[in-house]
């Protein structure tokens, strides 16, 4: 299984980035095999519908679980059609690293 | 001037059918339009038929007003008719609305995550795999708030009796179990005691 976590940096110590469609990468995290996969977010600086883009983005992965901060007024209809599950955390500070530890419990 | 906006409308669930067939004889020789009853008039005969609440609970159900939930079960009870009567299909499509799926709030790593897949249900956190998990809903925050914020008593204003407002029963009409006088809400004018913020 798929997980998606917005990020705002590169690495592991990178925290959850404030927004899902304008994150800096998505962190495509594989549960069976650990693998990870940062993808820089190419809707960053959209004027519109950065949202809907990065679901686009985020399903095309595969993905079937997305953690974010927050997520936008549009991204919610599409996710519940996409059977996509959302996870706010709302714990702006925490890092890559500590959501992965969670994400193996 | 352009009409008003409309709110849109929270339906939980997705009707398991598409709509409905007359049968017998006649049923298919007049070639009728089928009544389009729309996902909003089906959900309040849902709630309100099926479910068995009143009008006003309903509304909060589906994020609007009362008055507007007794014009969208009219027009929903008046299509219905309409199609037995006239021996039309029923069509279930369209409307101004969004399809809710449920909430939850994770005690241990403090998450809130909804269920895409309805039909399955969550027995654990899909981020720390904590058990500790509870529905999550607006209204259960709104309770705690209203509890918490402030204090509602009401207080018999010769003796200075104090006992916890009731709602739903008016101070004023409460009589004091200490003297038998009418008791009156703490805060109001007349009512001894510090005067605390009604809200």
């Amino acid at each position: 299984m798929k997980i998606a976590i917005a990020s705002n940096g590169n690495t592991l110590e990178s925290t959850l980035d404030k927004n899902f469609g304008r994150c800096a990468y998505f962190v495509i995290f594989d549960t069976e095999n650990g693998a990870m996969e940062f993808i820089p977010n190419p809707n960053k600086d959209m004027e519109e519908n950065a949202g809907p883009a990065s679901v686009q983005l985020v399903a095309s992965k595969s993905a079937s679980k997305i953690v974010s901060f927050e997520f936008g007024l549009k991204i919610k209809p599409l996710l519940d059609s996409l059977k996509i599950q959302m996870i706010i955390l709302k714990e702006p500070g925490k890092q890559i690293r500590d959501i992965i530890k969670m994400l193996n419990h | 001037m352009s009409p008003r906006i409309k709110t849109i409308r929270k339906v939980l669930n997705p009707p398991v059918i598409k709509g409905f067939k007359p049968y017998g004889p006649e049923s298919n020789k007049q070639d009728l339009e089928p009544v389009n009853l729309l996902f909003e008039e089906y959900e309040a005969i849902r709630l309100s038929d099926y479910d068995m609440l009143n009008h006003h609970q309903s509304s909060v159900m589906m994020g609007v007003s009362r008055p507007t939930f007794t014009r969208i079960y009219a027009s929903a009870l008046q299509k219905i008719a309409r199609a037995f009567v006239e021996g039309r299909q029923i069509a279930i499509n369209g409307g101004k609305v969004y399809f809710d799926s449920d909430w939850y709030h994770c005690n241990n790593c403090k998450c809130n995550f909804n269920n895409p897949q309805r039909n399955e249900e969550i027995k654990a956190c899909p981020l720390c795999g904590s058990g500790q998990i509870e529905s999550f809903n607006a209204t259960n925050i709104a309770g705690t708030y209203h509890s918490k914020n402030f204090e509602d008593l009401c207080i018999c204003p010769s003796c200075g009796f104090e006992q916890e407002h009731q709602p739903g029963n008016p101070c004023n009409q409460m009589i004091c179990p200490e003297c038998k006088n009418f008791m009156k809400r703490k805060g109001t004018p007349g009512a001894k005691g510090p005067k605390t913020k009604i809200l």
